[in-house]
């Protein structure tokens, strides 16, 4: 029983984080039909610039949090200006590419300014301690990530389904020709998307360094795990994002918990499995 | 825009015959022996180049002429590997069996793999393929009694190549014997390129459709070819394996993939030299670069493979041409 | 004619490399209803997609109200006042009736006036945009345009594949669109007859190229230069 309920709690709140990560991606990649090996730079960003803020400046945790998530996207914006841009023009080849190449920079870029060691982001003390819920007890870090995740898919479900940005972005997937044509300024979207999709990389790479520590080589570590997550979960779909996140998560947590021996092939012979059965994944349009 | 009309490919007969691309290949050999002499301390990491201009050709075959983005093609590589290195330490340490073997483990991962992977396309095919890599370097990492696990298979010991030249600790044989393989796979890469065969790939590459439309037989055709290419990565793995005596589980990582795509990139894909090229660039830019500080060196390729998407993306093979395009220019954006 | 509604000098546009418009001249004073005939594969839809910015231009010269838009991004033409129905309508297929119409151009203003134009579209307003008829994703495709508050109206075939009383029903829209003078109408039109009674003046293309422009009445005086640039006579595939 017990067993099972950490299973759960471990697995549904590394699902959040990786729902947080992933979803940018997946729903910059549905737009822009852009193969992007270099979001987990992002995360990482995040988490360098909260660790920077933290333990440099001193800032309070509830402060320099939304700073680096700002940070964050005040960077990503030129990316999607100057390089981006052009990248969505490229094929798949290319595109693999090129976001290797900024995934590289990244970590170069990181390691440059803060040095390729762990980067410690100190949580405060109300999120260090545990919570009873009467069975039993859970970590409030642990906590927060899953009411973190689920206020995230919240707000994301609000913005794409009930606001104009929403359906302009929606719109703009369906026929960017078309859109452009009835006056919406598709790059301007794909803009504000982009830095979304990174700001949200942040929270997810700042909330989820527990589990996935942050370091510079960071983007290319955990890479491969975001980008399935997607694949999984269907290019542009932040219902399948969601599903894969939680599912992946458990399924990963589960067979670290029950096979410990062969988490990984587990984990990657379920992505295979669902992968061959469903190419476009499982909310994605064939 | 996507259905804009396909120009007519009929295979164009090469100009120039036959005697440019002999001469381009003979070049390409003199100076291999040539820096067979000018560094004769640094035999190790030349043939460490030819091994990986081995298998960047293998990759070139796959991506370059059939179309197939993979970012797993470490996968075969560590098959190849894993295979020769147990076959010579159990079976029989004949060098040239011993690549036999790792051919067939290499071919034979591409063939099963490939039934799976040559139905998807884009991401789902990149997530696929790194997610064969991944799981063979897992099994290999378990199954610690057979592979050493993370301690790397050691304990490799060849006999003579073809009974006569002996593995010395200079490494003489290994670099002759590495250039005697790479002559060998490029000029069977360059018939079988050339061949019906090797056209139909590059009538996949452009369109699937109209080739299944005159009735090629599209899957298997490039089921064929990644078993082939994975045939080729395997002949690589086993040099790896047989030369420097040691096989760890790097063999499979996702790096050596990526790696080697961006080595095949840089040259320039679907044309053979190019990977020749872009490998020797790409190592010799990474040693002496990550010889300096291994971030530094990130810095370095990171830039490059930026320069070279964005300015040359036909690859370094392609500089004369973009140069040219330069100064003409081009109106408007739209393609 | 500074303050044309439209100008093109010496377009030439195409896809990629291939040239589909040659050397099209045309100027298009406000207020006026302009038909543009041809056959399938003369350019028509090309040639009001460069209006629009969406084909690759290789020469010439585009002017909107006297405003030089050669080389504009495409929202922005739209913002100057030009507005094209294209000619597969392209319905948003994730968005419903409503978002459609609300996701462009200026917002809630103008969705009452279009519910009234089409009162069709206010009852399938909770309606995907993939769930319609022929004929009502046409009604969403013009209304879905006049959101943007168009001054010139591209309608591109508009009529295709529609039931009689449909085109007629859209015919009389388009003459109330065009009465007042405000609004000029360019229409692209396979059913010459419908096209010739609404329009003042006519276009002919063929392979790319204007090879007739005059008063549409003229054209009724001869048959013969439509049978041989269109390949119609008049009355003939006409459902309209
Ligand atoms: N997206 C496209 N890419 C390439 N060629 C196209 C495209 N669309 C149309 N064409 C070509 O341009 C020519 C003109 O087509 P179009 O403008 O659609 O004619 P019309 O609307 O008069 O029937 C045709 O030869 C057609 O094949
Ligand atoms: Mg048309």
């Amino acid at each position: 029983m017990s067993l099972i309920a950490n299973i759960l709690i471990d697995g549904v709140a590394y699902g959040m984080v990786l729902f947080m990560i992933a979803v940018g991606l997946s729903v910059t990649m549905g737009l822009m039909r852009v193969i992007n090996l270099a979001h987990g730079g992002f995360a990482l960003i995040g988490g360098a610039l909260v660790h920077g803020l933290l333990t440099r400046a001193g800032l309070p945790y509830l402060l320099a949090v939304p700073l680096a998530v700002l940070g964050t996207m005040a960077l990503a914006w030129p990316m999607e200006r100057v390089l981006y841009r052009r990248i969505y023009r490229f094929g798949e080849l290319q595109q693999v590419l090129a976001t290797i190449g900024i995934a590289f920079l990244m970590i170069a870029g990181v390691n440059y300014l803060l040095g390729s060691s762990l980067l410690s982001i100190p949580v405060p003390e109300a999120m260090q301690g545990a919570v009873d819920l009467g069975f039993r007890k859970v970590s409030m870090h642990r906590i927060v990530v899953i009411v973190a995740g689920l206020a995230m898919v919240a707000c994301l479900y609000l913005l794409l389904d009930r606001t104009r940005f929403g359906m302009r972005l929606r719109a703009a997937v369906d026929n960017r020709d078309t859109a452009a044509m009835l006056g919406i300024n598709t790059g301007a979207i794909y803009a504000a998307t982009f830095c979304l999709g990174a700001g949200l990389a942040a929270l997810g790479g700042i909330l989820g360094a527990e589990l996935l520590p942050i370091e510079a080589y960071y983007p290319l570590r955990y890479m491969v795990l975001f980008l399935m997550v997607v694949a999984v979960g269907g290019l542009g779909s932040i219902t399948g994002s969601f599903l894969a996140a939680l599912g992946l998560g458990l399924v990963d947590t589960a067979s670290r918990y029950l096979v410990p021996d062969f988490g990984t092939i587990f984990f990657f012979a379920c992505v295979i499995a669902i992968l061959a059965a469903r190419p476009a994944g499982l909310m994605g349009r064939a | 825009m996507q259905d804009a009309p396909i120009p007519a490919t009929a295979p164009r007969p090469r100009s120039g015959g036959l005697r440019v691309p002999l001469l381009a290949e003979a070049l390409l050999l003199a100076l291999a022996v040539a820096a067979y002499f000018l560094f004769p301390y640094n035999l190790g990491f030349l043939t460490r180049i030819l091994i990986m201009m081995i298998f960047v050709l293998s990759l070139d075959l796959v991506l370059g002429f059939a179309g197939i983005t993979t970012l797993g093609q470490a996968a075969m590589y560590g098959a190849g590997a894993y295979a020769a290195g147990l076959f010579a330490i159990h079976v029989w340490a004949d060098p040239v069996a011993g690549l036999v073997v790792g051919a067939a483990a290499g071919a034979a991962v591409a063939l099963v793999s490939g039934l799976v992977l040559m139905r998807a396309h884009g991401l789902t095919l990149l997530m696929l393929s790194i997610a064969v890599a991944q799981v063979l370097q897992e099994v290999a990492n378990k199954a610690r009694d057979i592979t050493g696990g993370a301690d790397g298979l050691r304990g490799i010991r060849m006999e003579p190549v073809l009974g006569i030249w002996d593995f010395d600790f200079v490494g003489q044989t290994g670099f002759w014997y590495a250039l005697a393989v790479l002559a060998l796979v490029f000029v069977a890469l360059r018939l079988v390129t050339g061949s019906p065969f090797g056209l139909s790939l590059r009538g996949i590459h452009e369109s699937p459709a109209r080739m299944a439309a005159i009735g090629t037989p599209v899957y298997w055709r490039l089921v064929a070819a990644y078993a082939l290419g994975g045939g080729i990565a395997g002949v690589a793995g086993a040099l790896a394996a047989q030369i420097t005596m040691l096989v760890s589980l790097e063999v499979f990582s996702f790096a050596l993939s990526a790696e080697a795509l961006i080595m095949l990139i840089l040259g320039g894909t679907g044309r053979l030299y190019g990977a020749v090229i872009g490998t020797a660039i790409f190592m010799a830019v990474h040693h002496t670069a990550a010889a300096a500080d291994p971030f530094n060196w990130l810095f370095v390729i990171g830039g490059l493979v930026l320069a070279v998407i964005f300015f040359v993306p036909t690859g370094l093979l392609g500089l004369p041409t973009a140069l040219v395009r330069l100064f003409r220019g081009s109106r408007n954006g739209r393609p | 004619m500074a303050d044309a509604a439209l100008a093109l000098d010496r377009v030439s546009a195409g896809y990629g490399a291939t040239h589909v418009l040659e050397d099209i001249s045309l100027t298009v004073p406000r207020g006026e209803r302009l038909t543009i005939i041809g056959r399938n594969g003369a350019g028509k839809t090309t040639l009001l997609a460069t209006i629009m910015g969406l084909t690759r231009l290789h020469g010439g010269r585009i002017a909107a109200s006297g405003r030089d838009i050669t080389g504009m991004a495409t929202h922005r033409r739209s913002a100057l006042g030009l507005g094209l129905v294209p000619q597969t309508r392209d319905i948003f297929a994730s968005l419903s009736v409503e978002e459609n119409l609300l996701a462009v151009g200026r917002g809630k203003a103008g969705l009452e006036e279009a519910y009234a134009m089409f009162p069709r579209l206010k009852e399938r307003r909770r309606n995907g945009g993939a769930q319609l008829s022929g004929g009502e994703q046409q009604m969403l495709a013009i209304a879905r345009t006049l959101m943007t508050e168009p001054d010139v109206l591209l309608l591109d075939e508009p009529l295709e594949g529609l039931a009689p009383v449909i085109c007629e029903q859209l015919m009389r829209v388009f003459e109330d669109i065009a009465r007042d003078g405000r609004r000029t109408v360019i229409l692209v039109e396979q059913h010459v007859t419908a096209a010739l009674a609404f329009a003042t003046r006519a276009v002919l293309l063929a392979n790319g190229r204007v090879v007739h422009d005059g008063p549409a009445q003229g054209l009724h005086a001869q048959p013969g230069l439509l049978d041989r640039h269109v390949g119609v006579s008049l009355g003939h595939r006409d459902g309209g």
